[in-house]
C-alpha cells in the first residue's frame, strides 16, 4: 500500500512538474524560434541578478517567461459586470484541469523496478515493479478523448459568461471548431485501435517496439501514415492554434473567448494552450512514434533486425526511455511551433468545410480500408 | 443648332453640317415594347437564383492547379522555406556569427543613419561660448509635447542680451522630434544635428538632455550672428538705433 502510494505520488508530481516545465519552456521556445526564423533576435533582456553582485544572468532570455508569469500574477484581476460570475470564474479552470488530466494515462516509460535502481529502497519496495504512468487504465485512449472533450465546455463557458460580443463569437467558433475536429481526431485513432486491437496506450507502445517486415519498427506512423497526418492536423485545430486560431483571431475578435479575462485567468488560458502543445506531442508520440522506445528497443534492451540482442542495465533503460520520450515530445513541439509560424489563418467557412468535406471523408475512407485490410489479415472470417 | 436638345440618344459625334439631316429624334420606348410582366412566382424564383444561389465570380479569383489545391505539398513547401531560414540563422548563431538583421541597441550602433536624420538638439553658441539663446520661451511654447524647460537668468552687465538660459533641458522620453522648436526660434539658437542622443536608461528621469550636453557643439565658422553685434556696444537705457536701410526693422542684438 505505502510503496504503491509513494510511487504514484512521485509520478503525479513528476508529470505535473514536467507539464508545467514544458508550458513555461514552450513560451520561450515559441518566441525564440519565431525570432530566429524571421531574422530577429527575440526576447533577451530579462535577467536575474545574483544578490549582492553585479552579475546579471540573461541565459538567452529564458527568464522572460518568469517575468511574464510574475506580471500576470501581480496584475489587477479585472472582473466584467457579467450576470454569470460563477461561470466566468470557473471557465479558466475548466479549460486548464482536463489538459493536465489527459497526461495521466500517457505512459512515459516502461516498467520500473525502484528496488533495483535504488538498492537502499529494495527492502521498502520488496521487488515490486510499476509501469511508468500515473494511471495505468485499460481504457487509455477513451480517457484521453473524454478529458480533452471537457476543454470545449471551458471555452464555451468563457465565451458565454463574459457578456461580450467578441467573446461570444469566439466561444461559438471554438465550440463548432473543436466539436468538428474532435470527431476527425477520434476517427483517425479508430484505425490505430483496429491495427493494434487495443485502446490501452501502454499495450499500444509495447506492440510498437516490434518490427514490420523484419527491419521497419512497427510504429503507428508506418501502419497509418495518412491517419498520422490527419491526427496532427486535427490536434492542432483542437488546440486552436494557427492556422486554426479562429476562436481567438486577433485581427477579427480582439482575443476571442478570453477577451474579458485578465491577469492569471488569462494566463491560465495561455498556459493551457502551451501545455496542450506538449500533450498533443505526447499523444502523437505514444500513438504513432513508438512512445518512449527507440527503434528496435524494448524494456530489456535492443533487439536489432539481424536477431542480435543488446542487453542493457535496468537503470539505463529507464533513463533512456525517459530521455527518448522527452526528446520526441520536444521535437514535435518544435514542429508544431514551426507550423504555427509558417501558415496563414483559415477563413471560418474554409475551416469548417475543411473538416467536414475533406478531412472527415478521408478519415472514413482510411478507416474503411484499414478495417478491410485487418479483416483480411485476420483470415477474412 | 442652338435649338437642338441633346438627349442621351443623340449621337455626340455628328458633324455640324449634317446635324440637321441626320438628327435623330429621341424616342422613348413605347409601352408596347416593354417586356411582359413576369409572374410573381417566377420573379421570386429569379431573384432567389440571382441572389443566393449563383456564386459571384471574381475577375481575380485564384486559379490553382490540382497540386496546389491538394494543400499538403504546398504546406510542406512553405515549411521547407521557413525551416531553411531557421536552420540557416541557427547555424550562424551556433558558429558565433549574428543570425539576425536586428541592430542590438545600445550594445550595437548602426552606422547607416540617413544624412537627413536629425536626432539630437544642440544650442548654438556665440564666439565666447555663451548660448545664443535669449530665453524667450518660444520653443517651449510651441512644443507640442511640452518637453522643453527653460529657467531664465538676467544679467544687467550684458545689455545686448540681458536674458539668457540658466537651465535649458529637454525631456527626451517624451520629445517627438517634430522640429517645431527650431522653426519657432527667432535667434537660430536651437538646432537639430545628425546625431542620436545616447540616453539609454531604465529610468525615464535619466532621459533629460541638459544644457551642458547641448552646448558641446561649437563650430567656429558656423555662428550665424556676430558678437558683439555690429554698431558698437549699446548703452543700457539708450534708444534703440534704427537701421533705415532695413526698413526700420529692429534687432534684439
Amino acid at each position: 500500500m505505502l510503496p504503491d502510494l509513494s510511487i504514484t505520488l512521485v509520478f503525479i508530481a513528476g508529470s505535473i512538474g514536467l507539464l508545467m516545465g514544458f508550458g513555461g519552456l514552450l513560451t520561450w521556445v515559441e518566441r525564440k524560434q519565431a525570432a530566429v526564423m524571421s531574422d530577429r533576435i527575440g526576447a533577451n533582456r530579462a535577467y536575474i541578478r545574483i544578490p549582492f553582485t553585479k552579475i546579471e544572468l540573461v541565459w538567452l532570455g529564458l527568464f522572460h517567461g518568469m517575468a511574464d508569469g510574475l506580471k500576470m500574477l501581480l496584475k489587477e484581476d479585472f472582473k466584467p459586470r457579467t450576470y454569470d460570475q460563477l461561470a466566468y470564474t470557473l471557465a479558466p479552470y475548466v479549460v486548464f484541469a482536463p489538459v493536465l488530466l489527459v497526461f495521466a494515462v500517457i505512459p512515459f516509460g516502461g516498467m520500473i523496478d525502484p528496488g533495483k535502481i535504488f538498492p537502499a529502497l529494495s527492502g521498502f519496495f520488496e521487488g515490486r515493479t510499476y509501469p511508468m504512468q500515473v494511471a495505468n487504465l485499460s481504457a487509455g485512449i477513451l480517457v484521453v478523448f473524454a478529458f480533452s472533450g471537457l476543454t470545449i465546455l471551458g471555452t464555451m463557458l468563457a465565451g458565454w459568461s463574459s457578456d461580450n460580443k467578441f467573446s461570444l463569437l469566439g466561444g461559438l467558433r471554438a465550440g463548432s471548431q473543436m466539436i468538428s475536429y474532435e470527431l476527425v481526431m477520434g476517427l483517425t485513432v479508430m484505425g490505430l485501435i483496429l491495427v493494434f486491437g487495443t485502446v490501452d496506450l501502454r499495450d499500444m507502445v509495447n506492440q510498437q517496439s516490434g518490427l514490420i517486415g523484419g527491419f521497419l519498427p512497427a510504429w503507428g506512423l508506418f501502419y497509418q501514415p495518412l491517419a498520422a497526418i490527419l491526427f496532427l492536423t486535427a490536434a492542432i485545430a483542437e488546440n486552436k492554434r494557427i492556422p486554426f486560431d479562429l476562436p481567438e483571431a486577433e485581427s477579427e475578435l480582439v482575443a476571442g473567448y478570453y477577451t474579458e479575462y485578465s491577469a492569471m485567468k488569462m494566463g491560465l488560458f495561455m498556459f493551457a494552450e502551451f501545455i496542450e502543445i506538449a500533450i498533443v506531442a505526447a499523444l502523437f508520440t505514444t500513438l504513432f512514434l513508438g512512445g518512449y522506445n527507440l527503434p528496435y528497443m524494448n524494456d530489456a534492451g535492443f533487439t536489432l533486425p539481424g536477431g542480435n540482442t543488446i542487453a542493457i542495465s535496468h537503470g539505463f533503460v529507464v533513463l533512456l526511455q525517459l530521455g527518448t520520450f522527452l526528446a520526441k515530445i520536444f521535437a514535435l513541439c518544435v514542429f508544431q511551433i514551426q507550423i504555427r509560424w509558417s501558415l496563414p489563418r483559415f477563413r471560418y467557412d474554409q475551416m469548417l468545410s475543411f473538416a467536414w468535406k475533406l478531412l472527415l471523408p478521408i478519415t472514413l475512407v482510411n478507416l474503411a480500408i484499414t478495417a478491410v485490410v485487418v479483416w483480411i489479415k485476420d483470415g477474412a472470417r | 443648332m442652338s435649338t437642338e436638345v441633346r438627349s442621351s440618344l443623340t449621337p455626340i459625334h455628328t458633324a455640324p453640317g449634317t446635324a440637321t439631316a441626320a438628327r435623330v429624334t429621341p424616342t422613348l420606348p413605347s409601352p408596347t415594347d416593354a417586356p411582359a410582366p413576369v409572374p410573381r412566382q417566377e420573379l421570386h424564383q429569379l431573384r432567389y437564383n440571382a441572389k443566393a444561389h449563383v456564386r459571384k465570380e471574381y475577375w481575380n479569383a485564384p486559379t490553382m492547379t490540382l497540386w496546389e489545391r491538394s494543400y499538403l505539398p504546398e504546406i510542406l513547401r512553405g515549411l521547407t522555406i521557413t525551416t531553411g531560414i531557421f536552420l540557416r540563422n541557427m547555424f550562424k548563431w551556433v558558429t558565433g556569427r549574428k543570425g539576425a538583421l536586428t541592430t542590438y541597441y545600445p550594445e550595437e550602433k548602426r552606422a547607416d543613419y540617413a544624412p537627413r536624420n536629425r536626432g539630437k538638439h544642440i544650442l548654438t553658441q556665440r564666439p565666447d561660448g555663451s548660448p545664443q539663446c535669449i530665453a524667450c520661451n518660444m520653443c517651449a511654447t510651441v512644443c507640442p509635447a511640452k518637453v522643453i524647460e527653460i529657467e531664465v537668468g538676467f544679467d544687467v552687465n550684458d545689455p545686448a542680451h540681458p536674458k539668457s538660459p540658466v537651465r535649458f533641458e529637454i525631456d527626451y522620453s517624451r520629445c517627438v522630434f517634430c522640429g517645431l522648436c527650431i522653426e519657432a526660434c527667432p535667434e537660430d539658437a536651437i538646432r537639430m544635428v545628425q546625431d542620436v542622443p545616447e540616453l539609454v536608461s531604465n529610468d525615464r528621469f535619466n532621459m533629460w538632455l541638459t544644457m551642458e550636453e547641448m552646448l558641446t557643439w561649437n563650430p567656429q565658422s558656423d555662428v550665424a550672428k556676430p558678437y558683439p553685434p555690429k554698431g558698437g556696444k549699446p548703452i543700457l537705457g539708450a534708444p534703440v538705433k534704427r537701421d533705415e536701410s532695413r526698413g526700420g526693422v529692429s534687432s534684439t542684438h
